[in-house]
């Protein structure tokens, strides 16, 4: 793969450098609020929701989804919009509306926290375990992408790029805790803004609007006008039938896979945990649904652009749809990853080049930074307090933590080098990891609503949920199974879900409940529902309640997939 | 808060609105002053006539100033409590959710 060397001249490194020492300030100004171990982990459960909302997406917001979502875009054009408005928004709102009060209102500090009070112990190592494992996973996974971007763009060392960036995530997180990566969040999320926004609107100019873009997309002698509407995404599915394919994306991608990750998501509900009340915690994923509901406009529609306005990136795709990808990469030198870098490259100025670079490593160190965030908080908690040191002073949790960011930075880099010798191993890993969330979900929201449901049941279905959906993946690598596209990770997600419930249903037939009163705050029927109120506040008008505001971005969010359906 | 133990006063504490601001506003005079001395032929043909400096320079001078006076009009309050418990936000925040 060659470079792709953005001409940045003095004025893009100036800006550059700007944004740099106020990711650094944010770090040393958010230092001042901490003296114990929850402001450290948990920012002191203080912050308004438009804050925790906005960090909410920006979280989510890392390498793999601008890359991956522009490259998608640039490949299979608007049915890409799938994993915003159905692959996301839905779970968030079902996570605000229905979820949060049981986090917030128990007063847990983590999810897999939840999951001991619910569930036990047994659970509870499942679930911690191989959450902090998957994170420094993921960490190193970041990493890695910023490295090998920063090197293709800028033309620096991979290695220089991987120190340089973990010891900026380590100094602003040791120093200001989660208060500093989140507020570092909404910055990032501002000037990300600043940078997709004018590319979409330079670009769209560039291909002669949006009349243009849809002319040129349907004459494009590949897909055509089929990358214009999302529904039936037979190409993103991969199932040739447009019923089935519908059926594959709501339920497959918009329920089991969508609804696992973002409600069972530590690194997702940490953010809201950090809010300074019940009302605010479940308005941090609604509030965020707004934001997550446009952002495609400013990630797809550039891949989108790019296709077709970039020589190299158009001749990428004529290639690969009539021969293969690797031979496309051969002659061409470059991959869908890199439609927006060759946008940028094509359409921005200098200046507006350096806000975009800015933005993009924001966007990268941010992913880091919000991994390693929830990693230190499982890691003091639920792992070294719970299972190594425990009834310490808080003082010393406070400790262990500064300390487990470190450790984190410094195994991250190393999970980095190992990423780039050995993609295939990783991309397995990370499959591997996204086989707990559909279980996981499952788990949780019968325990929510089901008092009777054991401790054994927790851990049983868990484990044998997993183990299910990596059966089915084993049956789709070895071809017994034939399904193509995303079918076989649905096909898994969906299996360990439903295996789940029926382990977890049989498994407490036999085995004796918790006693009702263990269960206030865990379980549905067994709360007052003043624990899921705040007491002493006036009532919030209709526009600052959670399942109002839910509301208006469901309606928003048909809406936008009739349009653009 | 209807506690009548808790105090609320305003300060000029952390605030990431004027982060926010100031950053947006730094970026935006750069460009806006790239967009006015800067906009060459070269730069036309990249975005196909608009001085796009300029335009985005003028936007977040715009956003800067959006945040720089929300800051000023609803500043933070900060809650002083007492007796401190760890579940008691002492820490900044503007009141907004």
């Amino acid at each position: 793969m060659e470079a792709i060397r953005l001409d940045a001249q003095w004025i893009d490194y100036l800006l550059i450098a700007i944004y740099f020492i106020f990711v650094l300030g944010i770090g040393w100004f958010a230092k001042r609020g901490i003296s114990s171990s929850i402001e450290f982990l948990l920012s002191g459960r203080s912050l308004p929701a438009w804050v925790t909302g906005l960090a909410f997406v920006s979280a989510n917001l890392g390498a793999v989804e601008i890359m991956g979502m522009s490259a998608t875009g640039a490949q299979y054009g608007m049915p890409t919009m799938h994993y915003f408005w159905i692959g996301a928004v839905p779970a968030m709102l079902f996570l605000g509306v229905v979820m949060m009060p049981f986090y917030y209102g128990s007063k847990v500090r983590s999810v897999p926290e939840f999951m001991r009070r619910r569930f036990g112990t047994g659970a509870h190592l499942v679930n911690a375990l191989s959450f902090a494992v998957a994170q420094l996973l993921i960490a190193g996974v970041n990493l890695f992408l910023l490295g090998t971007i920063v090197n293709r763009l800028l033309g620096w060392p991979l290695w220089i790029t991987l120190i340089v960036a973990a010891a900026i995530v380590l100094s602003y997180i040791t120093l200001g805790g989660l208060s500093a990566a989140i507020y570092n969040e909404v910055l990032q999320f501002f000037v990300i803004v600043a940078a997709l926004l004018p590319l979409t609107l330079i670009g769209l100019n560039r291909v002669g609007g949006w009349d243009g873009l849809v002319d040129k997309v349907s004459n494009d002698g590949m897909l055509g006008a089929e990358q214009l509407s999302s529904w039936p995404g037979e190409q993103l599915s991969g199932f040739s039938n447009p019923v089935l394919s519908v059926v594959g994306i709501v339920f497959g991608l918009g329920f089991v896979l969508s609804f696992g990750y973002w409600t069972t998501n530590f690194v997702e509900v940490q953010r809201a945990m950090a809010s300074k009340s019940i009302n605010a915690a479940r308005l941090t994923p609604i509030i965020g649904a707004f934001p997550k509901m446009l952002i495609p406009f400013i990630v797809v529609i550039p891949g989108m652009i790019a296709a077709v306005l970039v020589p190299q990136m158009t001749q990428f795709k004529e290639v690969s749809a009539n021969i293969d990808e690797a031979t496309a990469l051969e002659q061409t030198g470059v991959t869908y990853n890199d439609a927006l870098l060759l946008l940028m490259r094509e359409v921005l100025p200098n200046g507006l080049l350096g806000v975009a670079i800015a933005g993009l490593l924001a966007a990268f160190m941010a992913g880091m930074a919000a991994n390693i965030s929830a990693f230190n908080t499982v890691f003091s908690y639920d792992l070294w307090q719970q299972y190594v040191v425990k009834d310490r002073e808080d003082d010393y949790y406070l400790k262990i933590g500064r300390w487990a960011t470190i450790g984190a930075c410094v195994v991250a880099i190393f999970t980095a080098l190992i990423a780039g010798n050995f993609s295939n191993l990783m991309d397995y890993l990370q499959t591997l990891f996204g086989f707990f969330n559909a279980p996981l979900f499952a788990t949780f929201i019968l325990g929510m609503f089901w008092k009777r449901m054991s401790a054994t049941a927790g851990w049983v279905g868990l484990v044998g949920g997993t183990l299910s959906a990596v059966f089915v993946f084993i049956l789709a690598e070895t071809g017994v199974l034939d399904l193509p596209g995303q079918g076989a990770a649905f096909l898994a997600a969906s299996t360990a879900f439903v295996v789940d419930i029926v382990l977890s249903v049989i498994v407490t037939l036999f085995t004796t409940p918790k006693p009702a009163a263990e269960l206030r705050g865990l379980v549905y029927s067994e709360t007052p529902k003043s624990d899921f109120e705040d007491l002493g506040e006036p009532k919030a008008p209709f526009w600052k309640r959670p399942v109002p505001v839910a509301g208006v971005a469901l309606v928003l969010v048909i809406i936008l997939n009739v349009t653009f359906g | 808060m209807s506690n009548s133990n808790v105090q609320t006063k305003t300060a000029g504490a952390f605030d990431v609105r004027n982060f926010i601001g100031a950053l947006l506003a730094i970026f935006g005079i750069i460009l806006t002053i790239a967009g006015i001395v800067g906009f060459t032929p070269d730069e036309a043909e990249r975005t196909g006539g608009v001085d796009a400096n300029l335009w985005t320079g003028i936007g977040l001078v715009i956003a800067a100033a959006v945040f720089l006076i929300w800051a000023r009009l609803r500043p933070l309050r900060i809650v002083e409590t007492p007796d401190e418990s760890t579940d008691t936000g002492t820490e900044a925040a503007p009141d907004t959710n």
